[in-house]
């Protein structure tokens, strides 16, 4: 056997040329910028090198706005959205039958375009002059003043932004929770019956410590998602999603690049520098906790 | 504890193409099992032997029929109130618990009054433990663990709620040959420390002969013969328990019987003594009447005058004694017949035919249709 060939480098050549011109030089190029004040695509010039750009990054009340929506996003969303998902694949998994069929029914979000799906939300939640809206119509069954989730109070247009995205999110999570429970070994639960274990000291005891890889994996894949949300605030707030004051971090950086206040590539170099910092420290604590205390098979 | 099937019967409904049509995997079972011993059930696999055992633990209802513990009737009781230890055929240990958590679980599961404290806990994870001697290995994991040490921790976990009934699905499948000795001594010496009256399937009927107390043959979700061992290995009830029980296995002929002498072939191999003719119509009878004669390979003695002969294959030796390899035109269980003798006895390897006299009560008579056995006194 010969060791240290370069023969393996010669293999990897390709994916490594590609991988280093798609993703580690735009990586570092916009690492660059981040630094570059007042850089100018078209003339590619700037003026000079500092954390000017962050520093304006962080003053701008638009990019604070987005942080707050995001984090507030990020923090209801993925624990909501794993919980319930969760919840549902057990559920899913105890039915004798048609649980093919609720599959099914569970997974057609995924597949259905998401921008269609905001606009049924916003039919949903929105309040016109002409029309309360289906959702006001059921709250008002309830005694409940009608609400415009759209265009209305922060609360209301937080709980729709988040309400939609669990809704997006949870087919993906059910289909990898229940495939998950499909692999834990049957036997263990009849082992767990005999000796008398309670149902709820299977699931916590044998089933939750089982599927834990699983379950980490949607929390550190959910928290990368969260943070990245865009497309979903403009399904349901449109384009304009300061005015809506519902923009997120990704929505301000490609509206520092080609937004109405477009044409600031510096700035948003910093903002997307800021939240592959953030998503990096997140990411690294979950992977911290989850090798403290998921199992590994 | 005494266990008992009083006709019991467990069916499944069909699946798929079968569908509407039901599958009986235990057939009208009724037997008692005696207090404290240790008890093979056997039997080729779909038999319904892990049926059996799955009813007797409770995570299968019998269709018909009442399963007692004792005096106790447990068919209405679900599994973890009927006291019973079950070892997995794959072990069934949480992959992600230690050794010791493993064995502490059942406990933990205990409520109330009945819950130990903390320490009782340890202390009776530590006897179990000691019991199969794993008590060095507490601190590991089970994927750290030898197939063989799984098994222990298996049978300790089984063991620290002192089951009445002790169940162990194919204890032994799961390990190489030479563990498998080991651990099935092992078994027994376990059974006979705590006198936990335990029950285990196998297909394997030498595993289950060299164990058990008692053996129940089962065939098609039927219980063929029921008995100590050697019992059932010297006198079985059918043909099928004859072929099921020993290594290498018995050697079945057609015969026939004329005037009181058992014939394979054209050779009179056995002949009725007038005082011990049997009372069977069979051997009355002046005309050919077609039977099944199966001769176990200890069965077989090197007579140079011996009645019958067969064309000589090959002698295998294997130490203390031999295997004589030969044909014979009359054998249907196996392309040839095989004879097991002491190794001062072979025949000369260069003789085309070899001459044999066969020890009577290794002799079987079955019924040529049913495979019944025919009880007959030489």
């Amino acid at each position: 056997m010969e060791h240290r060939s370069p023969k393996g480098f010669l293999y990897l050549l390709p994916a490594a040329l590609f991988l280093g011109v798609f993703l580690i030089y735009p990586l570092v190029d916009v690492f660059v910028y981040s630094f570059e004040e007042s850089y100018n695509f078209a003339s590619q010039t700037w003026r000079g090198i500092g954390l000017y750009n962050y520093r304006h990054v962080l003053r701008d009340p638009y990019f604070i706005q987005a942080l707050k929506n995001t984090l507030l996003l990020v923090g209801i969303t993925v624990p909501v959205s794993t919980g319930f998902a969760l919840l549902l694949s057990v559920a899913l998994f105890s039915l004798p039958r048609f649980r093919e069929l609720f599959q099914t029914i569970f997974f057609l979000p995924y597949v259905t375009n998401t921008l269609a799906v905001g606009l049924v939300f916003m039919i949903l939640f929105q309040k016109t002059p002409y029309s309360d809206g289906l959702m006001n119509l059921l709250l008002g069954l309830f005694g409940f003043t009608p609400v415009d989730f759209i265009d209305g109070p922060y609360a209301a247009k937080m709980f729709v932004l988040s309400f939609y995205t669990i809704w997006i999110v949870l087919p993906f999570k059910i289909l990898i929770l229940t495939s998950a429970l499909a692999g834990v070994d049957e036997q263990l639960y009849k082992a767990a019956r005999i000796d008398g274990t309670s149902r709820a000291r299977i699931f916590f005891r044998i089933t939750l410590p089982m599927i834990s890889p699983m379950v980490f994996y949607l929390v550190i894949t959910g928290f990368i998602g969260a943070f990245k949300a865009y497309s979903d605030a403009v399904a349901i707030f449109g384009v304009n999603l300061n005015a809506a004051g519902m923009n997120t971090i990704v929505g301000y950086v490609y509206d520092m690049l080609y937004g109405d206040s477009g044409g600031f590539p510096s700035y948003a170099s910093a903002a997307a520098i800021l939240l592959f910092i953030i998503i990096l420290t997140i990411t690294v604590i979950n992977l911290l906790v989850g090798r403290k205390r998921a199992w590994r098979g | 504890m005494k266990v008992v099937f009083d006709h019991v019967t467990k069916k499944f409904p069909g699946r798929g193409k079968a569908k509407g049509t039901e599958v009986i995997a235990v057939d009208d079972f009724s037997f008692e099992i005696p207090d404290g011993k240790l008890i093979g059930l056997l039997g080729p696999s779909g038999c319904g032997k892990s049926t059996a055992l799955n009813l007797l633990c409770g995570l299968l209802a019998p269709t018909e029929g009442r399963i007692l513990f004792g005096e106790e009737d447990v068919t209405d009781i679900p599994p973890e109130k009927r006291g019973v230890g079950m070892v997995f055929q794959n072990y069934a240990l949480y992959p992600h618990l230690t050794v010791e958590q493993n064995i502490l679980f059942p406990l933990q599961n205990l409520k109330g009054a009945e819950r130990p404290t903390k320490e009782e806990m340890l202390a009776k994870a530590r006897e179990a433990a000691a019991l199969v001697q794993i008590d060095s290995l507490m601190d590991r994991r089970p994927s750290e663990l030898s197939g063989g040490q799984q098994q222990r921790v298996a049978i300790a976990r089984a063991l620290v709620k002192l089951p009445r009934v002790l169940l162990l699905d194919e204890p032994l499948s799961n390990l190489d040959a030479r563990l498998r000795l080991q651990t099935r001594e092992e078994i027994r010496r376990i059974q006979l420390a705590t006198g936990v009256t335990t029950i285990f399937v196998t297909h394997d009927q030498e595993e289950a002969m060299s164990i058990s107390d008692l053996i129940v043959v089962m065939k098609d979700g039927k219980v063929q013969q029921i008995g100590k061992p050697q019992e059932v290995y010297d006198d079985p009830s059918n043909l099928f328990v004859a072929q099921f029980l020993g290594t290498p296995p018995i050697n079945v002929f057609q015969g026939r019987i004329e005037n009181g002498r058992l014939l394979i072939g054209d050779e009179a191999v056995l002949t009725w003594s007038q005082a011990a003719q049997p009372d069977d119509q069979h051997t009355d009878a002046a005309a050919a009447i077609p039977i099944t004669v199966a001769v176990r390979p200890e069965g077989f003695i090197v007579d140079s005058d011996g009645p019958f002969s067969c064309a000589l294959r090959s002698v295998e030796v294997m130490g203390r004694d031999v295997s004589v390899v030969c044909a014979h035109p009359a054998l249907t269980s196996a392309p040839l017949v095989r004879a097991v003798i002491d190794a001062d006895e072979q025949p000369a390897r260069d003789d085309e035919t070899v001459h044999f006299s066969l020890k009577p009560h290794k002799v079987l008579l079955f019924d040529a249709q049913t495979g019944d056995r025919l009880r007959t006194g030489w």
